[in-house]
């Protein structure tokens, strides 16, 4: 969980930090500030909502939920890994969106309503993942404030590393975080939807010993089966 | 377009993606599972062999 938050940390900062240098340093906080409340709002009210819900249900919807997710980042991550999506990378993001903001003009003397507006929608929409990430993992162990505390950790040390260094994280091993915190997403999911559904895992808890490694061996296969269909022959990590 | 509109669609795309297909798998297996464990054969295998299929036939997709 700790690595989920810390990968959409390294994206919603390269975006304010691209608004924030180009723009308005004032304004750009101000969005990150009410994106931040407004996500807290979220996990406010869902947290409690979802930890009332009768433990089987609990299960099936968490499971759920994460499999999609967990399938959709495992699915980036293998594509990005075979070439045939091309690798996240945070200094061309940067440099993308400091384009953008100067040519939405000069800002504006007072409240820069652009640096705002980019600020929020950045950090809102990398942030419903973490505040996903949070509820589920938090409500299937009956501890949102935990999990709230350790997402916090890591978004404030991707910031900290942000401020310090002064540029975008572009040498934080991106995909390959993707792909864990995928395996893992969807080893969790597999694991509490089949208790969910009413099925026993044989083992109890100790079968999570065999799905996770089980899930990345299957998802380290499927890169190299589509390497091999697509002739590619870079080694793992490449970019394209 | 009304704003219940505009948020069902923001969350539908939020949670399914742009892999509808993948997510009504995900749902089908779950309730796979439920049907068999209810009969009271054991079901515990069906999501690990679903999930994989799910993501085998989604990268297939995608690199065509």
């Amino acid at each position: 969980m700790f690595l989920a938050c810390a990968v959409e940390a390294v994206e919603a900062l390269t975006i304010v930090l691209a608004v924030g240098v180009t723009r308005s340093w004032r304004s750009a906080l101000t969005g990150v500030g009410a994106a931040t409340l407004a996500l807290a709002v979220i996990v406010a009210a869902l947290g409690p909502a979802l930890t009332a819900l009768p433990i089987d249900v609990l299960r099936v919807v968490v499971g759920g939920l994460l499999l999609v997710f967990g399938l959709q980042w495992l699915r980036k991550a293998v594509l990005r890994y075979t070439g045939l999506k091309a690798l996240h990378d945070e200094d061309k993001a940067f440099a993308e969106e400091t384009d953008a903001a100067r040519a939405a003009g000069r800002p504006d003397a007072g409240f820069d309503g652009y640096s705002f507006t980019i600020a929020f929608k950045g950090v809102l929409l990398e942030g419903l993942e973490v505040a996903f990430i949070v509820l589920t993992f938090g409500a299937s162990q009956h501890n949102v404030g935990l999990a709230a505390v350790a997402a916090a950790v890591a978004i404030a040390v991707v910031v900290l590393a942000g401020v310090l260094v002064r540029a975008p994280l572009a040498r934080v091993p991106e995909n390959t975080l993707k792909f864990f915190v995928g395996v893992m997403l969807t080893s969790f999911g597999i694991f509490w939807g089949t208790e969910g559904a009413g099925a026993t895992w044989p083992g109890g808890d100790a079968a999570l010993l065999v799905i996770i490694p089980g899930v990345a061996l299957a998802a380290l296969g499927m890169v190299r089966w589509l390497r091999r269909a697509h002739g590619v022959q870079r080694p793992l990590g490449e970019t394209a | 377009m009304s704003w219940i509109v505009r948020a069902a669609r923001a969350v539908w795309e939020f949670v399914v993606g742009d892999d509808p297909l993948t997510a009504f798998g995900v749902v089908a297996a779950l309730g796979a599972t439920a049907l068999i464990a209810g009969a009271g054969a054991p079901a515990w295998w069906v999501m690990p062999v679903a999930v994989l299929a799910l993501l085998g036939l989604s990268l297939r997709r995608a690199a065509r």
